[in-house]
């Protein structure tokens, strides 16, 4: 039997009484109090990440033009945006690069300059048709200008995720950032202990319709993320050794701040996003509550070599977080110095902000309307003929 | 007095030779070494500071010079546009100074001038594009 309900603790949230703590302090608020004592106190673990993340992008709304125009190619600021949907929707991904500025330039930079409340240059192009006359527009757009604009990140949140190390005599540039020759350094990224799916392994608060902070608005999980693998390997306290969970969110841009979302440029790897996201945990009973007591030293990660090009990288080792967070690690005898690639301070910034909104009555938690699959096969893309054609 | 940065390169033949001594024995000058790469009979570097008069200054790279060691003058800086900056880190992956590093307290990005090389790296790593050179 749970000890306290969604509802519950809503209705506390709704009265100013909820209790609520970080991912980091509720470590020693149970290592304080024991784990039941904490249980019965502390209503919501809120947590918090600010990491690369790719799979990002934006749905947009344009409104009609006076002749209207089915736009069938689309470029916002000279980066390309997908319109084989209806006549003035678009979806502009993250990593599309500008055509006429190449990587310095990409659609998480447009994605930001409209948060901003900067105009944006839009160029379209249709074939026109009896109710479309329109063949061109070329017009500025903002914020308050158009009808939706809403984020719709296909994978964000990633449970755990790989170190990246490089063992070959070249220097290499990935997502992964920088990765100097000879095991020069290794990159990390995820907020450890302050992660959101890594307090809540097993998916058992966070699930579909889960109300979430993303970029600075009050956004939804609306489907698992792709790549959602949790079958991955765990270790005994449930938490995956490598990426795993993943969660698909949406959220509008119109209420974003770029003080939690931003452009990245990995050099000669291309755009990504950096997407600043908290997930409020309601705290249900204690076996909740110790789920969100992981700490850094019990959350390992495999260090994997970029160096080889391949789909299935070599494991070099395990490491924990603790150990990446000391500034050094030891691979094969050797030290070598990590750096993050996602903020700690901003993941801090994050869980603090959405815990202060909870206390204040601003942010309610949200039962998921469904679970997130806990058992999904993670496919490969092989390379072969259809099934009934000979050689 | 006077402060300024510079780059020594030794030939593979002139690495024996006990520069920083004579530099600040006889030239009065302070030498702060902020890397260096020298074995002996190969090629070697010596990044450092030198402190002292303007003339014990010139006078000093004008004795590395008459020893067959060619030099380089640091006249670049390296700046930090720390409003726009996430202190994501990926700029203290490449550091190879130390200049650039995480509080491990406050996880916020610190940058000690003094031991920057002026290397450039993070200039390119920097994903938010917050780091840039002066000229």
């Amino acid at each position: 039997m749970g000890y306290k309900s969604f509802d519950e603790i809503n209705e506390k949230i709704k009265c100013g009484k909820a209790v609520v703590a970080t991912a980091e302090e509720i470590i020693d608020i149970v290592t304080e109090k024991g784990v039941k004592q904490a249980a019965k106190e502390v209503d919501v673990v809120t947590t918090g990440t600010f990491g690369p993340m790719c799979s990002s992008g934006m749905f947009i709304n344009f409104g009609h033009s006076e002749p209207p125009i089915r736009m069938t190619k689309v470029w916002l600021n000279d980066v390309s945006a997908y319109a084989g949907i209806a006549a003035v929707d678009a979806y502009i991904g993250a990593t599309e690069l500008s055509e006429t500025r190449g990587m310095e330039y990409g659609g998480a930079h447009v994605i930001e300059d409209l948060i901003a409340g900067k105009d944006i240059k839009l160029y379209a192009e249709s074939y026109g048709t009896d109710c479309y006359p329109r063949k061109e527009i070329t017009t500025y757009i903002n914020k308050n200008n158009i009808n939706q604009a809403y984020m719709f990140n296909p994978r964000n949140v990633y449970q755990n995720y790989a170190v990246a190390a490089n063992t070959t005599n070249r220097i290499i540039h990935t997502y992964m950032g920088t990765l100097l020759p000879n095991l020069g350094n290794v990159t990390y990224t995820t907020s450890g202990e302050l992660s959101p799916l890594l307090n809540d392994p097993y998916y058992r608060t966070i699930g579909i319709g889960t109300r979430v902070f993303i970029g600075g608005a009050q956004g939804y999980v609306a489907w698992e993320g792709t790549q959602h693998n949790p079958g991955q390997k765990r270790g005994e306290n449930g938490v995956p050794l490598s990426s795993a969970g993943t969660l698909a969110l949406i959220g509008d841009i119109k209420q974003m701040d770029t003080r939690f979302i931003r452009a990245a440029v990995f050099e000669k790897y291309g755009v990504s996003m950096f997407v600043g996201v908290g997930i409020p945990i309601p705290i249900l009973d204690e076996d909740m509550l110790i789920m969100t007591c992981i700490k850094n030293s019990e959350i390992l990660a495999n260090i994997y070599d970029y160096g080889v090009q391949s789909r299935n990288k070599p494991v070099l080792g395990s490491v924990s977080y603790e150990e990446l967070r000391s500034g050094s690690i030891e691979i094969s005898g050797k030290k070598v110095p990590t750096a993050p690639l996602s903020s700690l301070k901003k993941a801090r910034e994050i869980a603090e902000l959405l815990k202060q909104q909870i206390t204040k009555g601003e942010f309610f938690i949200t039962q998921p309307v469904a679970s997130l699959p806990l058992e999904n096969k993670a496919n490969t893309l092989d390379i072969r003929g259809l099934e009934n054609e000979k050689d | 007095m006077k402060k300024i940065k510079v780059s020594l390169y030794f030939p593979a033949a002139e690495v024996t030779k006990p520069i920083t001594y004579h530099l600040i024995k006889d030239y009065d000058l302070q030498i702060n070494i902020l890397n260096a790469d020298i074995s002996l009979n190969r090629q070697g570097k010596l990044v450092m500071d030198m402190i002292g008069s303007e003339w014990n200054i010139e006078s000093g790279l004008k004795y590395i010079e008459d020893q067959g060691i060619k030099y380089k003058l640091f006249t670049k800086t390296i700046i930090w546009q720390e409003e726009g900056c996430v202190h994501c880190g990926a700029c203290t992956a490449v550091c190879p100074s130390g200049a650039l590093q995480m509080d491990k307290e406050s996880w916020s990005l610190t940058f000690e001038k003094e031991k920057c090389m002026i290397c450039e790296l993070c200039v390119k790593a920097c994903p938010l594009k917050v780091m840039c050179v002066s000229i």
